[in-house]
């Protein structure tokens, strides 16, 4: 496996350091006029989602982590597993509830996710950026109300809760964005 | 269409650079210090351990010979100073290979100056006066701080920084959450050091104030003198504003034989890092030898003093083209 040299280091850049594969944050190179030079490094790692700040010597090197994006479509849940399938190729991934994680309460059947591979098995599932999923059950809004003031909880077909204005009723078909978990609006059906 | 053409510092900043060089050079005329130019290409370069230079290849048939693109004009602005040109300046561009960063760019300009006469104490004010005469109407400082190496290091850290205790430093390690210093740093005390005061102490340094810090320890001495009360701490300075690094003063080193064997020491610490070999400056100990005036020598990098009066974060958005665009 190829290695990156901390000059090479810039964020994005999937390495492995003490045994788990991590994507560089941030890279800072430090050096007093007359001293030592280091590279401080934020890194996350991608096993427990943790950022932690890592110096090294400047010229040292990290292995490269073999982890891929993959878009994926999401089949069903056995129970005890996830699975998931290249739509290209029809190869499929079955993936257990640690590296779904908070993906889930977004994941509706055939949808379509990024999947990360770590040497070829799913390190974690990234749902699409917007979902558009139906409201399971919300309290009656107020009539007439159309502001955007206020709101109220409404329980999606995956589980999720998410605020929405009073006149969303119970049935529709919201999109909501995943990285805030923010209502974004109606959709026509 | 290609954009990279274009500067990646603003029209705004040109003006400002130019400015400040002419405050600059202002403020040395009114002082009788003499403005001078050396070479950027020499035939030897310094022996720092911690420096990596540019070379170049000289072709002059049948004549072939490596030239190497200076990290600092001290060895010809000191020869200068022993042929007797009386206290100098100069605003040059200096080269360090393989620095690059938010506040590195291998080619960056440099204001290095020498008093003769001037004690370590003298030079220290008139820092701080040249640093007011430019932030003054710009970016209005604090009062200027002046703390010595060993009160700063035990003020951060506990640690004595003039007496290596390897656990102490450990336990310092442990405690403050980088735990890879020890791997990183061995039982090196100037790596300790380094590592410490550049992610412990140099970011809180010099909140919107010039922070001089001076006494460093002896194994930080470089081209300074050994202080003459306090054998383990040498005349050097360093000054900070806003956590940034801005230049580095000595009073200087003027023993001819101390400086040959503080050269023999740095080779042989590139020789045990592998870094490439530097045949020491002879040049410079001739000079040392015939006699270098009593002097305190100050540099400053500009482009980081304008990165600090303008609040940038980045170096290449004060220089007209970074390495990149180069």
């Amino acid at each position: 496996m190829a290695s990156y040299s901390t000059n090479e280091f810039k964020a994005g850049l999937k390495v492995m350091l003490d045994s788990d594969p991590c994507a560089i944050i941030e890279n800072e190179f430090v050096k007093p006029g007359k001293g030592q030079a280091f590279n401080r490094v934020k890194i996350r790692n991608l096993k427990t989602g943790r950022v932690i700040e890592r110096t090294f010597k400047s010229g040292d090197s990290l292995e490269a982590a073999d982890v891929v994006d993959v878009a994926m479509q999401y089949l069903y849940n056995d129970g005890d597993f996830r699975h998931f399938m290249v739509p290209d190729t029809f190869e499929q991934y079955q993936c257990n509830e640690k590296a779904v994680s908070e993906a889930s309460k977004w994941l509706k059947d055939q949808d379509m996710c990024t999947v990360t591979l770590w040497n070829d098995s799913p390190l974690s599932v990234t749902p699409a950026n917007f979902v558009e999923l139906a409201i399971v059950e919300t309290d009656p809004g107020v009539r007439g109300d159309t502001s955007g003031g206020g709101g109220k909880p409404a329980t999606l077909e995956t589980g999720a809760v998410v605020r929405v204005p009073l006149f969303v009723q119970q049935g529709e078909v919201i999109k909501v964005d995943t990285r805030t978990g923010e209502y974004i609006s109606r959709v026509k059906e | 269409m290609l954009t990279d053409w274009q500067p990646t510092c603003s029209i705004e900043l040109l003006h400002l650079r130019a400015q400040v060089l002419a405050e600059i050079r202002g403020f040395f005329l009114a002082r009788a210090v003499l403005e001078v130019e050396t070479p950027l290409l020499s035939h030897s370069s310094g022996t720092d351990p911690q420096l990596n230079f540019f070379t170049s290849d000289y072709c002059f048939y049948p004549l072939q010979q490596t030239l190497y693109l200076q990290t600092s004009p001290e060895f010809a602005m000191k020869r200068l100073l022993a042929a007797g040109s009386g206290c100098i300046y100069q605003i040059c561009k200096a080269f360090r290979n393989g620095e690059s960063g938010c506040n590195h760019n291998p080619e960056f300009t440099m204001l290095e100056w020498y008093r003769v006469g001037f004690t370590l104490t003298h030079l220290m004010d008139e820092i701080a006066e040249l640093i007011a005469l430019l932030f003054k109407e710009r970016a209005p400082l604090n009062p200027t701080q002046r703390i010595s190496y060993q009160d700063l290091f035990f003020k951060y850290t506990g640690l004595d920084a003039l007496l290596f205790n390897y656990d102490d430093y450990c336990v310092f390690a442990l405690k403050s959450q980088t735990p890879e210093a020890i791997e990183l740093c061995k039982t090196d005390h100037n790596a300790w050091l380094d590592f410490i005061f550049s992610h412990h102490i140099q970011p809180s340094l010099g909140k919107n104030a010039l922070c001089m810090v001076y006494g460093y320890p002896a194994c930080q001495s470089s081209l300074a003198r050994i202080n003459k009360d306090n054998s383990k701490v040498t005349d050097r300075v360093e000054i900070f504003i806003n956590g940034i690094e801005l230049g580095n003063g000595y009073y200087e080193l003027t023993d001819a034989q101390e400086q040959n064997q503080r050269f023999d020491e740095e080779i042989l610490v590139r020789q045990q890092n592998s870094r490439p070999v530097i045949v020491k400056n002879m040049q410079l100990i001739a000079a040392l030898e015939a006699g270098l005036p009593e002097c305190s020598g100050m540099a400053i990098g500009l482009d980081r003093l304008l990165m600090v009066l303008t609040s940038n974060k980045h170096i290449e958005d004060v220089i007209p083209f970074s390495l990149a665009r180069s």
